[in-house]
C-alpha cells in the first residue's frame, strides 16, 4: 500500500505524459455523459461545440445531460452509491464547484486525482488561488478548471446614471430608487454570493471567512451585515418579501423593466444578452471597488463513472488554447481564461488578445481584483440565518 | 321483465362456458404489481429517512429528529398554511365553477369558443401554462401593458406582487386555469352516460329552472363518476411542484417545493427533513381527501332535504351564469397565456410597456430546430408507449372485472391512485434507487415505466366509470345471441365506448408529456423529453426558448385530443359513440 503510494508520487509528472496515449486509446469510441446546469443557452451551445470537436479529434461522443440544478448530479451519485452501483455509474463528467464539489469530495465519491494527468494542465494559471482552491476546499486534482466567473453588477443606464460601487452605499441608493434593486433568493448561489460579498465588506475581520465557520465567528462577522440589511431590505423590489429564483430569472426582470440593477456571476452575461436582443443596449456592467467574489468552474469525474478515459479527454480538451479562446468570445461564454497566457505560444496568445472590448463588458482591469470565495460552510450558515430572520 | 331475466341468465351461462383467458384473469394483479414494486420502494425510500434512516449512506438509529428539524424550519407553518389555502381553494373553486358552468350549459353543449379553448389549455403542460399565466399577471405583464401608459400612466411597471404573492392567489388562478378544463372534460365524458336531456325536459315541465333542475337531477348521478377525478385534482393542487415554483411565493414556498428544495440540496442531512415534509404532504393530502369525503356526506344529506322540498329557485340562474362567465374568463386567460408564449418565441426586442415586440425574429426557432428533434422523438415514443401500455392494462382489468362480475376491490383501486397522492419528488427518489439496482436507470424502459405510474391512473380514472356505466344489456344480448366474450368486447363494447377510450388515450399522452420529475429521475437526465428540456430552460428564465418548447409541448397533446374528438365523429353509423344516450 505504502509502496504503491510512493511509486504513484514518484511517477506523477513523467508518467502523466507517457500514460496519455493509453488514455486516448481507451477513450476512443466512448460515450461521455456530461451533467451540466442547462439553464444557460450559451453554455449549452458551447458544450455542443465542444462535443463536435472531441468527436472529430478523439472519437469521443459527448452527450450533455442538462440539469436544472447541479445538486441533482450529486443526488444521482449518492443514490448510485446507496444502490451499490460502484462501477457502471451513469455520470461521466460533472460541471461542478463549491458546495457540490465539497459534498462529493468529502464522501470520497470523486475519481482522482486526475487533473495532473491531463497534458494541458501545465498551461493552467496555478498562481490564482481560486484555481487551486474551490470555495477554499483544496482542489487536489479531483477537478479540472474550464472557465472563471466573478460577481458583477448590471444596470440599465437609460434609467439610472449612477450605481453604488461599494456595498455600504447600497441602502442609500435603494432608498433613492425604491423597488428597483433585488438579488436572487438565498437558496440560489448568486443570492448567497451577494450576501457573502456584503459580509466581506462589512465583517470586522474578513479573513475568518476562509476558515470553516464557527458559531462565534459567524455571530461576530455577521452582526454588521444584519444592521446593513435592515436598512436595505425595505427598499428592495417587492419590499424584500419576495426574491427572483435565479440570475436568469432576474435578467428577465431587468428586461421587463421591473428593476434597474442586478448582480450577476458572469461578467459577459449582459454583453451576450445585448447581442441576443434580450437586454437593451443601454445596460452596463460594473465591478465593485476593492474587488468582488470570483471562482473557477470545474469539471469532475464521479468515482463510479463508466467512461473515465473519455471524460479525461474532454476535460483536457476544455483546457486547450483553442477551447479556451473560443470560450472567451462573448457570443460563446465570455470572461477571463483559466490559462496562463505566458505559457502559450505567441500565435495562441494572439487569439486571446484579439478579443474585442465592448461597452457592455466590465473594464478588464476591474476583473483582476478577485476575492476568494468563503469556505462553503459560510454560505450554508449565512443562508440558514437569513431564512430564520426573514422567512415569515 | 321476465324476458330480461331470462336473457341475463342465458348470458351468465354463456359467460361461464367461456372462462376468461389466463392472462386476462391476472390482469389486475399484473397491473397492481407494476405499481406496487416501484411505489413500495419509493414510499420506503421516503418513510425510512423521515425517521432517520437512509440506506447505504447513514446507518443511523431510529429518531424523530427529522420531524423536529421540519417543525423548526423557517417558514414551515406559513408553508403549510399556503399549501392548504392554495390547494383547497383551487379545488373548491374549480369544482363549484365546473358544476355551475355545466348547469348553465345544460340545455346545450358548450359553445364553440369554450370547446376550442379547452383543447390547447388541457394539452399545455402545467409548467408552460404557469410561465404564460405568470407573464400575463405580472406587473410588467400583458394585462398591465394593455392598460399602460394611456390609462395607468405607468412607464415603468409598478412594484406590486401580482404573481408570487404571499397568499398564493396567482398559484390558485394558475391551477384553476389548468384544472377546470380537466374537470369539464371529465364531466362531459361522464354526461354521455346520464340521460340528462330527457330528465331536464321533465323537470322544466314541472316548473324547475334550468340550473336547479341540473343540480337536483343530473349532478347526483354525475358526481359518483367525478369523485376520483376531483380527488386527483385535490391531491394535485395540494402537492404541485412546477406551477408552485413559477407562480407561488418563494419565501416560504409551498410545502412540496420546500421538500424539493431540501431533496436537491447537496447536503445529505437535508434529506431527512425533506422526507418528513414529503410524508407530511402525503398526510395533508390524505386528510384533505377525508375531509372532502365528509363534506360530500354532509352536503348530500342537506341537499336531499333541499331536493325534497321542491322549491323552484330563481336565484341560482344568475349564479350559474356568473360561474360560466368566470370559467370563460379563466379559459381566455389560459389561451392568452399560451398565445403570449408563442409571441415570446418570435420576439427579438420586447420591453415594457410595448404590447407587442418592437422587433420580431425567427432566430430562436432556427437555433432550436437542430436540437429539438431528438427530444421530440423521445417524447412521442415515451408518450405512445406509456399510454398504449396503460390502455391495454386498464381495458384488460375492466374486461376481466365484467366477465367475472366482481368489481375491482376498492382497496386495490386505491392503490392505483397512490402515484397521484404521493408527492412525486418524495417517492421518485426511492424509485430511482430501485431502477439503479435493476440496472435500468437512464433507460427508455425506466422512463416509460415511471410515466406509466402516472399515466395509468388517469387513463383508469377517465375510462373506468364510462365503461362500468355502459348498459350491461348490450353485452348480455350479444352473448345470448351466441357471440364470444372477445367478440362482444371488440364489436360491442369498444365501438360503443370509442369516445371515452380515445379520450382516455389522449389523456394518457398528455399526462406523459407533462411529466417532468419522473423523466429526470428514471431517465437519470439521459432521456431528454420536451418537458424536461423546457423546465430546465425555464429555470434559466428565458421566455423565448421556453415559448418554443411550450408551443411544441402544447401542439402534441392537442393533436391527441383532436384525434380523440374527430375519430368517433368520422365513424358514422350504428356504432357511433354519441348514440349511447
Amino acid at each position: 500500500m505504502a509502496v504503491g503510494a510512493l511509486l504513484g508520487l514518484l511517477a506523477m509528472r513523467p508518467a502523466a505524459a507517457s500514460n496519455w496515449p493509453s488514455v486516448l486509446a481507451r477513450a476512443r469510441g466512448q460515450h461521455v455523459y456530461f451533467d451540466a446546469w442547462g439553464g444557460s443557452e450559451r453554455v449549452n451551445a458551447y458544450i455542443a461545440w465542444v462535443s463536435r470537436q472531441v468527436a472529430a479529434c478523439c472519437d469521443v461522443t459527448l452527450r450533455e445531460v442538462p440539469l436544472e440544478d447541479t445538486a441533482q448530479a450529486v443526488t444521482q451519485v449518492i443514490a448510485e452509491k446507496a444502490a451499490g452501483q460502484n462501477h457502471a455509474g451513469t455520470i461521466d463528467l460533472i460541471w461542478i464547484n463549491g458546495p457540490n464539489f465539497d459534498a462529493l469530495k468529502r464522501r470520497g465519491l470523486l475519481y482522482g486525482p486526475f487533473a495532473q494527468r491531463l497534458p494541458n494542465d501545465r498551461l493552467v494559471r496555478r498562481s490564482d488561488p481560486e484555481i487551486r482552491y474551490d470555495f477554499t476546499v483544496p482542489v487536489d486534482g479531483y477537478e479540472s478548471p474550464w472557465r472563471t466567473a466573478q460577481l458583477v453588477f448590471v444596470y440599465d443606464s437609460a434609467y439610472v446614471k449612477h450605481v453604488p460601487l461599494d456595498i455600504r452605499a447600497f441602502p442609500a441608493w435603494a432608498r433613492r430608487h425604491p423597488g428597483r434593486f433585488t438579488f436572487p433568493q438565498v437558496q440560489n448561489f448568486l443570492g448567497v454570493a451577494f450576501l457573502e460579498q456584503a459580509l466581506y465588506a462589512l465583517a470586522p475581520n474578513p479573513a475568518v471567512l476562509l476558515r470553516p465557520v464557527t458559531p462565534a465567528a459567524f455571530a461576530q462577522a455577521s452582526a454588521p451585515l444584519w444592521a446593513w440589511f435592515a436598512q436595505l431590505r425595505p427598499y428592495l423590489w417587492r419590499h424584500g418579501r419576495e426574491y427572483p429564483a435565479s440570475g436568469p430569472a432576474e435578467r428577465q426582470l431587468l428586461e421587463d423593466g421591473e428593476i434597474d440593477l442586478m448582480p450577476s456571476f458572469d461578467p459577459a452575461s449582459a454583453a451576450a444578452a445585448v447581442l441576443a436582443g434580450r437586454l437593451p443596449k443601454s445596460v452596463r456592467t460594473v465591478v465593485l471597488r476593492g474587488g468582488t467574489l470570483g471562482n473557477a468552474s470545474f469539471v469532475a469525474i464521479p468515482y463510479n463513472a463508466r467512461h473515465k478515459a473519455g471524460a479525461m479527454v474532454v476535460a483536457n480538451f476544455l483546457l486547450s488554447p483553442a477551447a479556451q479562446a473560443r470560450a472567451g468570445e462573448i457570443r460563446a461564454l465570455g470572461g477571463p481564461t483559466v490559462l496562463d497566457l505566458k505559457a502559450l505560444t505567441d500565435a495562441q496568445r494572439a487569439r486571446f488578445q484579439a478579443q474585442a472590448k465592448d461597452p457592455w463588458m466590465p473594464p478588464p482591469a476591474a476583473l483582476r481584483h478577485v476575492l476568494p470565495e468563503p469556505h462553503p460552510s459560510w454560505a450554508v450558515r449565512l443562508a440558514a440565518a437569513w431564512e430564520r430572520r426573514y422567512t415569515p | 321483465m321476465t324476458g330480461g331475466v331470462t336473457l341475463a341468465a342465458r348470458a351468465q351461462r354463456a359467460d361461464d362456458g367461456r372462462r376468461p383467458r389466463a392472462w386476462l384473469r391476472h390482469a389486475p394483479r399484473i397491473t397492481v404489481a407494476l405499481f406496487l414494486v416501484p411505489i413500495g420502494a419509493g414510499l420506503l425510500g421516503t418513510a425510512l429517512p423521515a425517521f432517520g434512516w437512509l440506506p447505504g449512506l447513514h446507518p443511523r438509529h431510529w429518531t424523530l429528529s427529522p420531524w423536529r428539524a421540519l417543525w423548526a424550519a423557517p417558514g414551515f407553518g406559513t408553508a403549510v398554511g399556503l399549501t392548504l389555502m392554495s390547494g383547497l381553494s383551487a379545488t373548491i373553486l374549480a369544482v363549484v365553477l365546473t358544476f355551475g358552468c355545466c348547469a348553465h350549459l345544460s340545455h346545450r353543449p358548450p359553445g364553440r369558443l369554450v370547446r376550442g379553448l379547452m383543447g390547447p389549455i388541457l394539452a399545455a403542460p402545467h409548467a408552460a401554462m404557469a410561465i404564460g399565466v405568470g407573464f400575463l399577471l405580472a406587473p410588467s405583464g400583458w394585462i398591465v401593458r394593455l392598460l399602460s401608459p394611456w390609462l395607468t400612466g405607468w412607464h415603468q411597471p409598478p412594484d406590486i406582487a401580482t404573481v408570487q404573492d404571499p397568499y398564493g392567489i396567482a398559484l390558485t388562478v394558475g391551477l384553476l386555469v389548468k384544472e377546470i378544463p380537466y374537470l369539464l372534460l371529465m364531466s362531459l365524458s361522464a354526461l354521455g352516460q346520464v340521460p340528462a336531456r330527457r330528465q331536464l325536459e321533465v323537470a322544466a315541465a314541472l316548473g324547475y329552472g334550468r340550473t336547479s333542475a341540473w343540480l337536483k337531477l343530473v349532478l347526483p348521478q354525475l358526481y359518483a363518476q367525478l369523485r376520483l377525478p376531483i380527488y386527483a385534482v385535490l391531491a394535485y393542487a395540494l402537492s404541485v411542484v412546477d406551477m408552485a415554483l413559477i407562480l407561488g411565493p418563494s419565501n416560504p414556498p409551498t410545502l412540496s417545493v420546500l421538500a424539493l428544495r431540501w431533496f436537491s440540496s447537496p447536503h445529505v442531512q437535508m434529506y431527512f427533513p425533506a422526507a418528513a415534509a414529503a410524508l407530511l404532504q402525503l398526510g395533508i393530502v390524505a386528510a384533505s381527501i377525508a375531509a372532502w369525503r365528509a363534506g360530500e356526506v354532509l352536503i348530500a344529506s342537506l341537499a336531499r332535504r333541499w331536493i325534497a322540498r321542491g322549491a323552484r329557485h330563481s336565484v341560482l340562474e344568475p349564479l350559474a351564469a356568473l360561474a360560466r362567465g368566470v370559467v370563460g374568463g379563466l379559459m381566455l386567460l389560459g389561451a392568452s397565456s399560451l398565445l403570449a408564449l408563442a409571441v415570446w418565441s418570435v420576439a427579438a426586442v420586447w420591453r415594457f410597456p410595448d404590447l407587442l415586440p418592437q422587433r420580431w425574429s425567427g432566430a430562436v426557432w432556427h437555433q432550436q430546430a437542430g436540437t429539438i428533434l431528438w427530444p421530440l422523438g423521445t417524447t412521442l415514443l415515451v408518450a405512445a408507449a406509456a399510454s398504449a401500455a396503460a390502455l391495454l392494462l386498464v381495458l384488460a382489468c375492466l374486461e376481466q372485472e365484467q366477465r367475472c362480475g366482481a368489481p375491482v376491490r376498492s382497496r386495490m383501486l386505491w392503490l392505483l391512485y397512490v402515484p397521484l397522492l404521493v408527492p412525486q419528488i418524495a417517492f421518485l427518489f426511492g424509485t430511482q434507487v430501485l431502477f439503479t439496482v435493476l440496472r435500468l436507470d437512464g433507460t427508455l424502459l425506466a422512463v416509460i415505466w415511471s410515466h406509466l405510474l402516472f399515466v395509468l391512473p388517469y387513463v383508469f380514472l377517465s375510462l373506468s366509470d364510462p365503461w362500468r356505466a355502459l348498459d350491461p344489456r348490450y353485452a348480455r344480448t350479444a352473448l345470448a345471441l351466441g357471440s364470444s366474450p372477445a367478440r362482444v368486447f371488440l364489436r360491442i363494447k369498444l365501438p360503443l365506448l370509442l369516445r371515452p377510450v380515445l379520450v382516455a388515450a389522449a389523456v394518457g399522452v398528455a399526462v406523459s408529456i407533462d411529466q417532468y420529475l419522473p423523466t429526470i429521475f428514471a431517465g437519470a437526465g439521459r432521456v431528454v423529453t420536451l418537458t424536461s428540456e423546457a423546465v430546465t430552460l425555464a429555470s434559466g428564465g428565458d421566455r423565448r426558448v421556453t415559448g418554443v418548447f411550450a408551443v411544441l409541448q402544447s401542439v402534441l397533446p392537442l393533436a391527441g385530443y383532436g384525434l380523440a374528438v374527430l375519430v368517433p365523429r368520422l365513424k358514422r353509423g350504428p356504432w357511433r359513440a354519441g348514440s349511447i344516450s
